[in-house]
């Protein structure tokens, strides 16, 4: 109910406002990382007693006059980006930057030049729809965003593909993989470890997790066979040329965004200070180490969460080395099928980075214990 | 007051064209007309909501028309906002579906204090106009302006710092805005 507060209240149920809404009564939701950037306050346009989150699954009770593929009953893994489908970002496959699911894009151009796609649970400027940390949810769009579960695997395989599975997807996806090359993924958060998965099912011959938690070291090095670097202990860019052999890694991807840490406490003090005084919004150090660190030619698929400006851009690096950077919110209905192949063949098998079941009432310790790390927690999964 | 703006609607040029010269359908995507009367094919008869709670009305008369092209309008002598505008069609290149382009004078009621009255109700012609086309091409494109819990009529750029909160509406505020 303000910056560091998340309360459980009690708000009205959702109802259809649009002919294409349907209602879904949740039955399993997540804390997302990105769900601490609102948390902290570093995205603008959050208001007193909007609902938060964007990884939820359920029931469809209610649909609206104009849904024709979903049915009441079905079971649905919600895409955490509101898409229209009939737009031509939609047509051709940008769900993410849909041009007519934010109502509030006027907001969103003012600060980005254009708007990206609504967002359940994420401030006003992406829309000011309520999220899926809730008992119900409406869902605009039910035909086009809704994946329908017909099999019996429980919530917890399938959850995931309502955002951080096909978000790190993507971000594999993006460094066109081919055989031999090695990737090096900044964060083994659950978004990282889901890069890393990816990259090794597109075909990496090794990848590199960084990132100073050792527990989530572990999760990736014990279920993904994965290298390591703490980069409390280890000079990454010395490290990853060690392990390349000088080249450099073909492909970096950041998966830690906006609130990164940096070893270097004068780059950290830089940063964090020009945040808190609000003239530099995001703290790059990831994003910064990955570019110099990528090989000549390489490619930094961006995932991690910016949110406005950031200082001391390594834009020579990037030019003179021929480096390209591809980013984007994740496309989440181009990768929802084709992931749950995945899931149904044994390919992956996405209930490994959960590390706290809780009811949807103890959300506010589930904030706090991400947040801050405590008893080594990874993920969040709320039950309503 | 001047404004002007443009939106690309991914919609053959026709339909788009003939959507906008049926006026009858403007409530539909225009945050401010209640009602459009289509009196004849060049005559109709509107009626709007104008700055603290007054409803206004004016006859508008289209002074040129080029079927996938262009209309042109202005107001009839004694309307209580006296307007004029034309909105021009093109295709997108490609398959990039249909550009609308629109320019608007108008004077508001009450003369240049009027002016400063609707601008104190946060009434930005030139946000109107954005916002307006904004909804049209949502209508357009999927068929009505889309709404948020935090924006019940859709986009509205005036309003943004009275939003409703991203939670459910109450039964009463979900009344007037439900399909």
């Amino acid at each position: 109910m303000g910056k560091e507060t998340v309360e459980v209240r009690d708000v009205p149920d959702p109802t259809i406002l649009n002919s294409q809404d349907a209602i879904v009564r949740i039955s399993s939701t997540a804390i997302c990382g990105s769900d601490l950037h609102l948390y902290s306050g570093f995205v603008p346009t959050m208001k007193k007693g909007d609902v938060l989150g964007h990884e939820f699954m359920g029931e469809v009770v209610e649909v609206g006059p104009d849904v024709h593929r979903l049915r009441v009953g079905d079971r649905v893994v919600v895409p955490f980006p509101i898409a229209c489908g009939a737009c031509a970002s939609c047509r051709q496959g940008l769900f993410s930057v849909c041009e007519n699911s934010n109502p509030n894009a006027a907001i969103a151009e003012k600060l980005m030049g254009h708007s990206p796609a609504g967002v359940y649970g994420y401030s006003h400027m992406l829309g000011g729809y309520p999220g899926g940390q809730a008992q119900y949810a409406r869902v605009p769009f039910a035909d086009v965003g809704p994946l329908k579960i017909e099999s019996d695997l429980p919530d917890e395989k399938v959850l995931f593909l309502s955002d951080i599975l096909p978000t790190g997807y993507m971000g594999a996806e993006m460094c066109d993989i081919t055989g031999g090359d090695v990737v090096a993924v900044w964060g083994a958060g659950p978004v990282g470890h889901f890069a890393m998965a990816s990259a090794l099912m597109l075909g990496a011959a090794k990848v590199v997790a960084i990132d100073r938690f050792d527990y989530r070291l572990a999760i990736a090095r014990e279920n993904l066979g994965v290298e390591t670097l703490n980069y409390e202990q280890v000079d990454v860019l010395e490290a990853l040329r060690d392990l390349t052999a000088g080249r450099g890694p073909d492909a970096c991807i950041d998966a830690v965004g906006l609130e990164a840490h940096s070893p270097s406490a004068i780059l950290q003090a830089y940063d964090r200070v020009k945040q808190v005084t609000r003239t530099e919004p995001d703290r790059p150090h990831a994003l910064r180490e990955a570019i110099l660190a990528c090989r000549n030619g390489g490619v930094v698929s961006v995932i991690g969460v910016y949110g406005g400006f950031v200082d001391k851009f390594p834009m020579g690096s990037v030019m003179n080395r021929s480096l390209t950077i591809r980013t984007g919110q994740c496309h989440v209905h181009r990768y929802m099928p084709r992931l749950l192949e995945r899931i149904e063949a044994g390919d992956i098998d996405p209930t490994c980075v959960i590390t706290h079941r809780m009811s949807l009432d103890d959300a506010p310790d589930g904030y706090l214990m991400f947040r801050d790390k405590l008893d080594d927690c990874n993920k969040v999964v709320l039950t309503p | 007051m001047h404004a002007n703006s443009a939106v690309t609607v991914l919609r053959p040029i026709d339909e788009v064209y003939g959507f906008w010269r049926d006026f009858g359908n403007f409530p539909q995507f225009m945050q401010h007309v209640l009602e459009v009367k289509v009196y004849d094919d060049t005559r109709s008869h509107w009626r709007a909501a104008g700055p603290a709670g007054k409803t206004v009305e004016w006859d508008a008369i289209v002074t040129e028309e080029r079927p996938d092209e262009l209309i042109a309008w202005q107001s009839a002598e004694g309307a209580d906002v006296a307007n004029r505008g034309v909105v021009r069609f093109s295709p997108a290149p490609g398959d990039r579906g249909t550009e609308v382009r629109v320019e608007i004078e108008y004077t508001p009621p009450g003369g240049p204090l009027g002016t400063l009255v609707a601008k104190l109700f946060g009434e930005e012609p030139q946000q109107q106009v954005d916002d307006d086309l904004r909804r049209f091409k949502q209508v357009m494109e999927v068929g009505e302006v889309v709404r948020s819990e935090g924006t019940p009529d859709g986009a509205h750029t005036a309003g943004l710092l009275e939003q409703h909160p991203g939670q459910p509406l109450t039964e009463d505020e979900a009344r007037n805005v439900r399909p």
